[in-house]
């Protein structure tokens, strides 16, 4: 019998047509739709006269553009508020289910779709947004789509997709002390770069792969697309089947047990063959941080930004631009560098876990005077886990406040925008020119690493101070 | 949503040396606001082509008037980053038909052939010729010929052939898009949930 990858099991199972020199018809178990990406979607609908082809398989909740605090008022920027009230209008007409803002089921859609157990093992899951690579924790198949993907999902269940090619990352080896899931994701994206992963999809393993949480899994996985791969993928196993266990949306009784039956064969043939593999050592990992423009652009912390000896052309000036950008220069230490911002939160690390990071790092300490810290649980029942823990108080008495559910100054496209020019250490994914405000500079890390710099107010390796 | 049909492309090209640009440079998040798909060509390039003030950068080869054309050109790994279709939306609406790159992010691949925006993928080499012909003579022409899967400097015959699927092909001629396609499946769409 051939030899299959966990990739080629769930795609395959779920290939509705070949289309003859052309891509497949993939059929799409769980779509997950926000403000952002949909509203042009509903509009093609509405243009072709179609209606929601099967609209329970598709969830949605309002994240990109949703303010942090006073979410009981209305939301005050105009285009904002009229992009929100648009998906629940179309939510409404079509039959879908919406997760309104301040419901317990309200947050980042990525973050939603695992507590709500809306995300399983086995599934094709879409959503107009690349972090969607993040539900890949659970052994599905979860990547990000344009809007015009969207409306096929829309319209008829199913995407048009050529399948991509197979790669395995094995990560063996026991994580050290304060190396955490991010400083995995961040290592091999720089190893690798930010286009190592293009037209593959990745499945990781290894012990320090398998060791990690549910939690740790997502952010790797969510990270998955910073390589340019579509997505990532870990096999279920125990870890997995114990988190979806009991979740609203999970099977239930009888049906839960033949799902994990099912489950059981989510794994890649021992003799499968990868497309490309690549192999590191947990040792080699230390806590990572980021000094340029693109998430590739990472080091150990201890370490110095490389010299641009040996670079030639373009890749030099696209090197020195980036340099520019964030003011530093080649060979400088990232040790001692100052911070103005910190933020915690974003679909890539805002889950409890996170937050229980930062607030036992911080505990019995104080945040630094130079430093605006922004901590945005990534839904609302974070928010709550946050709470009913104590953790709250803990970041209080070090002088954090605890904001409201959303993606937030991940891509400021609400009002929570780093200022030009300023310095911050972030937890999310991405650190573009821009992206969390226009001039802003990013420093991608852990959330360890996030807490150290908020209570030191420089770059600090939070190892030190465990 | 439909688009017009592609055949053949005559025209200058602008220029964009740059590597790994990323769609939030294409065009940035606080732009994705609208609801509607019009408008966006003009924030396309947002930060890199206008000051704070709203002024145009006069190094931007979008505010240099020795360039024009219908042909963006750009260094490798080029919509890295956010899946936001807003970004070929943005560089179509602007009047872009064709994009060049020695390499593309998967994601904006499949957005930019959705969008009826053709991109053309060449070798290295083959790119900075391209380049080098831009910079000796702005003006020169690039022929884009879709039906013969070739990418031409007409200054110099120098020419490549570009990799296309043939069903994207006949959907570019056509003018069709793939939701055409699988409402027509409908049938077979429910058929395939019965039998999973």
């Amino acid at each position: 019998m051939e030899k299959k990858t966990l990739f080629d099991k769930i795609w395959d199972a779920h290939v509705v047509k070949e289309v003859a020199g052309g891509p497949n018809v993939l059929y799409i178990d769980r779509h997950l739709i926000h403000e952002v990406t949909s509203p042009v979607a509903f509009l093609g609908l509405k243009t072709r006269g179609l209606k929601v082809f099967r609209p329970e398989l598709t969830t949605a909740t309002p994240d990109h553009n949703v303010p942090t605090e006073n979410q009981h008022l209305t939301i005050v920027d105009e285009l904002s508020r009229h992009q929100v009230e648009m998906l629940k209008r179309n939510c409404e007409e079509h039959g879908i289910f919406y997760h309104d803002l301040q419901s317990d089921g309200h947050g980042i859609v990525h973050i939603i779709g695992p507590e709500l157990g809306l995300t399983q093992p086995g599934m094709t899951i879409v959503c107009g947004d690349s972090h969607t690579s993040t539900h890949g924790a659970f052994g599905a198949i979860a990547f990000g789509i344009g809007t015009s993907e969207v409306e096929m999902v829309l319209a008829s269940q199913c995407i048009m997709q050529p399948k991509p090619k197979k790669m395995r990352i094995t990560v063996n080896g026991e994580l050290k002390k304060g190396v955490t899931a991010k400083d995995i994701a961040l290592y091999i994206i720089s190893q690798i770069s930010t286009s190592g992963g293009t037209g593959h999809f990745i499945e990781y393993a290894g012990s320090a792969i398998t060791s990690l949480s549910m939690e740790g899994r997502m952010t790797l996985c969510n990270l998955s697309i910073e390589s340019g791969a579509r997505g990532g993928m870990i096999a279920p196993d125990e870890t997995t089947i114990n988190y979806v266990k009991g979740r609203q949306y999970a099977p239930q009784s009888e049906e839960w047990e033949k799902a994990v039956a099912r489950w059981q064969d989510l794994k890649s043939d021992e003799d499968a063959v990868f497309d490309t593999e690549y192999a590191f050592s947990a040792d080699d990992i230390e806590p990572m941080i980021t000094y340029g423009t693109n998430p590739g652009m990472g080091i150990g912390i201890t370490q110095k930004i490389p010299a641009t000896n040996g670079m030639q052309g373009s890749d030099k000036n696209t090197f020195l631009k980036s340099l520019q950008y964030m003011g530093y220069s080649e060979g400088e230490k990232m040790l001692g560098k100052k911070v103005d911002y910190v933020f915690v939160g974003s679909c890539t690390n805002g889950r409890i876990e996170d937050f229980r990071a930062f607030a036992g790092f911080v505990k019995g300490r104080k945040k630094a005077e130079n430093v605006t810290t922004w901590l945005v649980p990534g839904s609302q029942k974070v928010e709550k886990q946050i709470r009913a823990e104590g953790l709250v108080e803990i970041l209080e008495a070090a002088g954090f406040e605890l904001r409201q559910p959303g993606c937030s100054a991940c891509l400021a496209m609400n009002e929570d925008k780093i200022p030009e020019g300023k310095y911050a250490v972030s937890t999310t994914n991405r650190n573009f020119e821009g992206r969390q405000g226009p001039g802003a500079r990013t420093m991608l890390a852990s959330p360890l690493t996030a807490a150290a710099a908020a209570v030191t107010g420089v770059i600090t390796d939070p190892r030190e101070m465990l | 949503m439909a688009y017009d049909k592609f055949s053949k492309i005559t025209s200058p090209a602008v220029p964009l040396p740059v590597e790994n640009v990323d769609t939030d440079q294409i065009i940035p998040a606080r732009f994705l606001k609208a609801v509607e798909r019009k408008g966006f060509g003009d924030n396309l390039f947002r930060d890199w082509r206008y000051n704070k003030d709203g002024s145009p950068k006069a190094d931007f080869p979008l505010n240099n008037s020795k360039y024009s054309g219908k042909i963006l050109v750009a260094g490798k790994n080029f919509g890295s980053g956010s899946s936001r279709e807003h970004a070929t939306w943005a560089i179509y609406d602007y009047g872009f038909r064709v994009v060049v790159s020695s390499f593309y992010a998967d994601i904006f691949k499949n957005n930019a052939l959705n969008t009826g925006l053709l991109p053309v993928v060449v070798s290295p080499e083959f790119l900075q010729k391209i380049f080098d012909a831009i910079e000796k003579n702005p003006d020169a022409e690039f022929e884009t010929d879709l039906k013969k899967q070739t990418f031409t400097i007409l200054e110099t015959g120098d020419s490549e052939e570009f990799e296309i699927n043939p069903y994207k092909k006949h959907c570019l001629r056509n003018g069709l898009d793939d939701i055409d396609y699988l409402v027509e499946m409908k049938e077979e769409i429910a058929a395939f949930e019965a039998a999973s």
